[in-house]
């Protein structure tokens, strides 16, 4: 005790420091968007390919390993037109408490008919729904119309796919022709990092 | 350090001193532990934000043609052309030119498909790629095969659909098994 009271240590203010750092701490705490928790386990392909998804005005349709369809769009905003859209075309009302909370809810993927039932529940009862995906067959195409109001609402929107790994192609040719019946023909495929021998290519 | 924090606590200016071994300045917080604890959650924060984007590569295809236009298409060069059919059982079938085609067979990765295409590009300029992934192939099977083409610097490739010449090619091999079956899951 005694040494350390005799050390002359020089004192450094650190007051500005820690303002400093605070500042940037709350700054990347509220730049930060928080992931939800998925509804669809998706275990998407590797590749080598180094170009990021946009942060905003993304469109994702997943697709599972089971082949079921979900759909997950950003912007509060977007969305609640969407599904005033998407209520008008289809004869579904939705109530105002219903469109806020569409406005904040993770991705979904049932058929239109059962969104309210979907919209109604809480978080964690959504989680443990099995949705069935929204149908996406030649009989009732909603993924289409889907896609359609959502780029009447915002033009400029991107259209990625996140599908599993072992889904079969012939689901995701149906994607990708029902993507290009839109005429969208400039799509984003949403892969994770391959970590592996750059050196061995050849 | 929790210790001496709780001293300092307690040795308020204005109060009597119970310790009076430790003879203190009044108010001195020692604030290393709180730069410390700020600068972790800044490192956090920095890094769950630049990382959380994911990976996509970017996909353009041609848009449907109208009957007329599809007459007026410009047909590819046989020299150039190479053609992939991917297969079941991550199998990939290919063959080059397009009238007198003979088919042969790889495996993905870098010694395989990769290499392949490695090669040809160097070989014939201008390669032109039709890929034509096979409906029991699996999402992966694609997403490789774009892969190993972008890594093999191919300019051009189309995704297409395989047309009944490739499945009168295929007849015989291990690619058309349970071809059936798997319209629709």
């Amino acid at each position: 005790m005694n040494r350390v009271a005799q050390f002359k240590s020089p004192r450094l203010d650190m007051n500005p420091m820690v303002d400093m750092s605070f500042l940037l701490v709350t700054f990347f705490m509220l730049t930060t968007t928080f992931k939800l928790p998925q509804p669809l386990l998706v275990d998407t392909p590797l590749s080598s390919a180094t170009v990021k998804l946009p942060e905003r005005d993304v469109l994702i349709l997943s697709v599972g390993d089971d082949g079921r369809v979900f759909m997950d769009l950003d912007g509060k905003f977007t969305r609640q037109r969407l599904l005033d859209r998407m209520g008008e075309r289809y004869g579904v009302h939705f109530s105002r408490e219903e469109r806020e909370a569409f406005g904040i809810m993770t991705g979904y993927g049932v058929p239109i008919e059962q969104l309210s039932t979907l919209i109604a529940m809480s978080q964690e009862e959504r989680q443990l729904l099995h949705q069935p995906g929204i149908p996406m067959d030649s009989a009732q195409n909603q993924v289409a119309e889907w896609l359609t109001q959502a780029r009447l609402v915002n033009p400029g929107l991107r259209i990625a796919i996140r599908a599993d790994r072992d889904v079969p192609y012939s689901r995701i040719s149906g994607l990708i022709n029902t993507l290009l019946d839109q005429n969208i023909t400039r799509f984003n495929l949403i892969t994770e990092q391959r970590i592996e021998e750059i050196s061995a290519a050849p | 350090m929790n210790e001496s924090f709780q001293d300092n606590q307690r040795q308020r200016p204005g109060e009597a001193r119970r310790d009076a071994r430790r003879p203190q300045p009044p108010v001195d917080m020692d604030m290393n532990p709180m730069v410390d604890m700020a600068f972790l959650l800044l490192t956090f924060f920095m890094l769950a934000t630049t990382f959380s984007m994911p990976q996509t590569m970017e996909l353009l295809m041609p848009p449907k043609p109208n009957p007329e236009e599809e007459a007026a298409e410009q047909p590819i060069r046989e020299s150039k052309a190479l053609t992939l059919i991917l297969g079941q059982d991550d199998q990939v079938w290919w063959y080059r030119g397009l009238s007198e085609p003979e088919l042969r067979h790889v495996g993905y990765g870098p010694q395989g498909l990769r290499k392949m295409l490695v090669d040809l590009n160097n070989e014939v300029p201008e390669l032109v790629v039709l890929l034509k992934p096979l409906d029991q192939s699996r999402y992966e099977n694609l997403v490789d095969a774009l892969d190993d083409l972008s890594l093999a610097e191919v300019e051009r490739y189309a995704l297409v659909r395989p047309g009944p010449q490739d499945f009168e090619l295929l007849e015989g091999t291990s690619a058309l098994t349970g071809l059936y079956q798997s319209e629709t899951p």
